[in-house]
């Protein structure tokens, strides 16, 4: 078709798709709707992630991000009840501040993502490392510190979290 | 290629159409055994026994007013009982309904896909089934409405959590693969799970009574306090679809019980039986026989799930965080460090 592959055409759909319900986040008026479009995105970068036979990281990004993430932020803005007619306004200086720190973020992965690619990253094994088997014994054995590090970082915003959340501290 | 397509569509509609017709008959039957258990005759007027009543339910369904309130958001509004219905189907694709059956010298696998991902696919399409009621709940704009969908996608993610980690010690037990056909292989050769597995089979057991929101954790319609919940708002056949999907979701968590812990279409002495009756591999009877059994077992546990609606009083919403978080997690815990040590010994697993 055309000369691309079923491949190439659903990577270039699902790129449109994701960038442009990435806009409609920005765009849409109702927070509510914010959030159903960043998870139509999630589900869209999710996709991405199979086409690169990445299945598990697919998967996890669709029941961590989608099913949880977005969910406490749909209960905190349906508690919240922010509508648009009682959002408070923005002052425009605010808005240029916004644009340009959010551009700069944007100068500064373009950059790194640049960086990486002169640096030649090196691929690990071969397309199959996305499948759980594989992932698995890379996580346990080549990254095992850096997972343990993770894992202690994440143990350490559990307990924070539960301690921001109580009441008194006794 | 042609074939393979309408082989898999034809697949699609089966399991589409049992499991329909399944959560129809559910309904019925909880009618009945209701009125069993409360020494009442229950529906017996459409047909013989009222074996025709969800016909008649459903038909009332499709020709009463549709109401939708003009202060909610349409689009959404109309969204949330679809979700519902599309989540609770789409879970009937990973599952192994039989043995693969020998048709003109192919062989044709009884399960909509195998993918080696199952188990995780069907975490992830659960994760989105908050989604229905949250935004039904929300579009709704009603305070009752938003507390029930509220209290539904807590509960949810609440006990999907401990749910997670009684499946993880299960992968352990059954070799390691996250695939649900492996899985219900491995319990052909040697014993069912539930024999290694039985602190994880009663967490897995009460988690899925909480996601699919029935009695003791239907919190979220509790009608005594919240009207009806999250679709107090909904009329006609929008309310169907989420009456539809509890039950369409009673049956598939039915079912991934009994593919998990009971065998799924194994049964004791089936090779004896098989053997006796002189059946090769991939014959049709033996897949035959093994949905039979599969499905014996699913309406069992349904009947269970019925029985334990019109047995137990609600759960008061504290108790029922306290007993997700405090009493069912640390369990699935123990679990898990108990099935390590235990498959240690079995030899199943090495370091």
């Amino acid at each position: 078709m055309l000369g691309y592959t079923i491949t190439q055409w659903l990577f270039g759909i699902l790129s449109f798709l994701s960038i442009m319900f990435a806009l409609m986040v920005v765009f849409s008026r109702n927070p509510v709707n914010s959030i159903l479009y960043l998870v139509l995105t999630f589900f869209c970068i999710a996709g991405l992630y199979l086409l690169l036979n990445a299945q598990f990281l697919a998967v996890v990004h669709i029941v961590v991000y989608s099913g949880a993430i977005m969910v406490l932020f749909l209960f905190v803005i349906m508690l919240m009840n922010l509508n648009q007619d009682n959002e408070p306004q923005r002052a425009t200086l605010n808005k240029i501040i916004a644009g340009v720190s959010g551009g700069m973020l944007l100068v500064v992965l373009v950059g790194s993502l640049k960086g990486g690619e002169q640096l030649g990253l090196q691929s690990y094994g071969s397309s199959q490392i996305g499948l759980v088997k594989n992932l698995g014994k890379v996580l346990f054995s080549e990254f095992l510190f850096p997972f343990e590090i993770a894992s202690i970082l994440l143990l350490a915003a559990l307990v924070g979290s539960i301690m921001i959340g109580k009441k008194e501290i006794k | 290629m042609i074939t393979f397509l309408i082989y898999k569509l034809i697949l699609c509609v089966v399991v589409f159409a049992i499991s329909l017709g399944i959560a129809a008959y559910s309904t019925l039957w909880e009618r009945k055994l209701s009125a069993l258990l409360q020494d009442r005759v229950g529906p017996d007027r459409a047909g013989p026994f009222g074996l025709l009543q969800p016909l008649a339910d459903g038909g009332k369904m499709f020709f009463k007013e549709e109401i939708i309130p003009n202060v909610s958001n349409r689009f959404l509004f109309i969204l949330g009982p679809s979700l519902v219905m599309l989540t609770a189907l789409m879970t009937g694709a990973v599952i192994p309904w039989a043995k693969d059956v020998y048709i003109g010298g192919a062989l044709y696998s009884m399960q909509i896909t195998d993918i080696n991902i199952g188990v995780l696919y069907l975490f992830g399409v659960v994760s989105m089934g908050v989604y229905g009621i949250m935004i039904g709940g929300w579009a709704s704009n009603n305070k009752y409405a938003l507390l029930g969908a509220i209290r539904a996608s807590s509960q949810m993610i609440s006990y999907e959590i401990a749910m997670g980690i009684a499946v993880i010690a299960l992968i352990i037990t059954s070799g390691g693969t996250l695939s649900l056909r492996e899985i219900v292989e491995t319990q052909d050769a040697g014993f069912a799970n539930i024999v290694w597995q039985p602190l994880g089979f009663i967490i897995f057991f009460v988690c899925a009574l909480a996601e699919t929101n029935r009695a003791p954790f239907d919190l979220p319609e509790c009608e005594a306090e919240l009207v009806g919940g999250y679709h107090t708002e909904y009329s006609s056949m929008k309310l169907g679809l989420f009456l539809f999907a509890e039950y369409i979701n009673m049956f598939i968590s039915s079912a991934i019980m009994s593919a998990f812990y009971f065998g799924g279409y194994n049964f004791p002495f089936s090779h004896e039986l098989y053997d006796a009756m002189g059946l090769q591999d991939g014959s049709k009877w033996i897949a035959l026989i093994g949905f039979l059994a599969f499905f014996t077992k699913i309406v069992i546990f349904i009947s269970v799930f019925m029985w334990i609606r019109w047995t137990l009083p609600r759960f008061r919403y504290d108790q029922l965080m306290k007993l997700g978080w405090k009493v069912l997690l640390p369990l699935s815990l123990l679990n898990l460090a108990i099935t390590v040590v235990v498959e240690f010994f079995r030899g199943n697993i090495s370091f």
